[in-house]
């Protein structure tokens, strides 16, 4: 990285530092931060569709469809999530196998789970084995960010059902008096009027996700935990220019310390959103707002 | 081989009592229910013992972070930040290999690099990080009246604590509680996917699960099971709360009584 790294035995001991942390490897462990922020990125607005799919389905008149719902956001909170993400990304890998399987390969005879074996025709293989590297990646990171929108949908759908509760029923009463549908009901009276309701409850959900983001290493993707274990193990002379000892600890500490600094930074945006959000609002914190002005 | 013997093979493994060998071909259904069972015996140990003990801390914390004084007030506070603002996870690995250190200094810190002590530390701060926080709002709440009237009694120190501040405090904190107990229950599944090895492959539950969807490459079978084995700990969880919860409140009016909710709103 910079000019004075060609023989880093030789430095002293800030320049040794400096030139030991913009290695080529941590370089790639500064882009697995990009990593994570990206899984939050799509899976926060994804898992909260989910959430709002599933809230919709248990309030349902149709009963199946409020069975479902109401499973899903039941049973999802009865088992721990690390059981689901381990659970979904074979699950789901196999599901899309099989699906292909059935479609690509229709004249294939035999069994797809022979024993110990999960067996799809090679023109099933997701992704394909011949797929360059990438592909590979781009497949796991995607399996992941779906694994989580479907246990941090069911926990979004607890939200977000509890909130198109909290609605004051003389709301809907006085659209269904005015003559709007079910429907309508639903899209103009009742989904603009929950956010308020849902905030405290999604804001904690966020908090919830960004500490279930390391569970990603558990997914098989490379990111900070991936790193940090890999570049805190001690290194040797030969291995490297750069030998230390163990320092795995120092690794973890500083991912505590982003994690930290991460979640204080969302609590300060969110506190004020809330305070936005609340501005004007015929609830208790609406109420305390304006007193106080 | 018959299911009884299974049992008898394998119901303790997790513990190391019984056969050596992991089952390694012709998984029977009566083998992943006997072992991931018998796995369930470190995840009730670990949630017993750090809830026992992260019971009291959390009462000292609590009471701490609400103290006038700030050298009894910072270092709550930032106890409790610490514990609830970093993910568990990160928090297992950064224990693990902070005791690794420990180790080479002295001999005493042994222990603490297996999961049996170590990860129990860990959940023990976690978790008295969260409740302290419930047991903080729990004293924010507390009626004026209350104290009020323990005051006009004359009561101060210690015995107004333990007789009127510490009973309302936990009759008010205790759904949030309820709620706590099970996450952890949920959360000591990370020990053995954490830093902390399986040693001679003694793991949880969810560690032989793993073991399972791995080697028959079928999750349906051992991740229903666990599950299953989780719901059950769950309602029992909420069974014995809900006694305590009911003993707490035996003073009120039937209908003042805050009912249990099986489905709390608040998260983790």
């Amino acid at each position: 990285m910079f000019t004075f790294c060609t023989d880093p035995a030789s430095l002293p001991d800030w320049q040794w530092m400096a030139c030991y942390l913009t290695t080529g490897k941590h370089m790639s462990l500064y882009w697995s931060v990009g990593t994570v922020l990206l899984l939050l990125a799509i899976t926060a607005p994804t898992a909260l569709l989910f959430g709002f799919g599933g809230a919709s389905a248990a309030r349902a008149g149709f009963a199946p469809l409020r069975w479902f719902g109401k499973t899903y956001i039941a049973i999802v909170r009865g088992v721990p999530d690390i059981a689901f993400f381990l659970f979904f990304v074979i699950a789901l890998d196999q599901m899309f196998e099989y699906i292909r399987h059935r479609i690509l390969c229709p004249d294939w005879t035999e069994a797809v789970r022979q024993g110990n074996d999960f067996v799809v025709c090679a023109a099933a293989k997701l992704p394909l084995g011949n797929a360059p590297q990438w592909v590979h990646e781009v497949y796991g990171f995607a399996t992941a960010v779906l694994t989580f929108a479907i246990v941090f949908g069911a926990f979004a759908a607890n939200v977000l059902y509890g909130a198109m509760r909290a609605v004051p029923s003389a709301q809907l009463e006085t659209a269904a008096a005015y003559g709007m549908n079910q429907r309508q009901t639903f899209w103009r009276i009742l989904v603009p009027q929950m956010w308020v309701y849902a905030l405290p409850g999604l804001s904690n959900l966020w908090m919830v996700l960004i500490k279930a983001t390391p569970l990603l290493f558990l997914l098989g993707v490379e990111d900070i935990v991936y790193w940090a274990r890999e570049l805190g193990g001690s290194k040797t002379p030969r291995f490297t220019d750069y030998p230390h000892g163990d320092w795995r600890m120092w690794y973890f500490l500083a991912l505590l310390v982003f994690y930290l600094a991460f979640t204080k930074l969302s609590e300060v945006v969110l506190d004020r959103l809330m305070a936005r959000l609340t501005h004007g609002q015929a609830t208790a914190a609406g109420e305390a707002q304006r007193k106080a002005a | 081989m018959s299911c009884a013997q299974t049992i008898m093979d394998y119901g303790l493994r997790s513990v190391g009592i019984g056969e050596r060998l992991l089952p390694r071909a012709d998984f029977t259904l009566c083998q992943q229910f006997t072992l991931i069972g018998s796995g369930m015996l470190w995840n009730i140990y670990f949630g017993v013992i750090a809830l026992a003990a992260g019971f009291f801390f959390a009462t000292a914390l609590a009471v701490g972070k609400a103290s006038p004084n700030p050298l009894i007030r910072k270092p709550s506070e930032w106890f409790i930040f610490i514990f609830r603002g970093s993910p568990l996870f990160i928090q297992f690995f950064f224990g693990y290999f902070c005791f690794l250190s420990l180790k080479q200094v002295s001999p005493i810190f042994d222990p603490l690099s297996a999961a049996w002590a170590g990860a129990l530390v860990v959940l023990f701060f976690n978790t008295s990080a969260y409740s302290a926080e419930i047991f903080y709002g729990a004293l924010q709440s507390i009626p004026k009246g209350d104290t009020e009237a323990a005051d006009a009694y004359g009561m101060s120190g210690w015995p107004r604590f333990k007789r009127i501040i510490w009973p309302t405090m936990l009759r008010l904190a205790w759904p949030a509680y309820t709620n706590e107990a099970i996450f952890l229950f949920h959360s000591t599944t990370l020990v053995f996917f954490s830093g902390f090895p399986a040693w001679q492959q003694r793991g949880d539950a969810l560690y032989y699960a793993n073991y399972f969807a791995d080697k028959t490459f079928n999750p349906f079978v051992p991740y229903p099971i666990l599950a299953m084995y989780f719901i059950l700990l769950t309602l029992v969880i909420i069974g014995i709360f809900g006694i305590i919860n009911k003993k707490l409140n035996r003073h009120l009016p039937q209908t003042a009584r805050p009912k249990m909710k099986l489905m709390p709103q608040i998260i983790r």
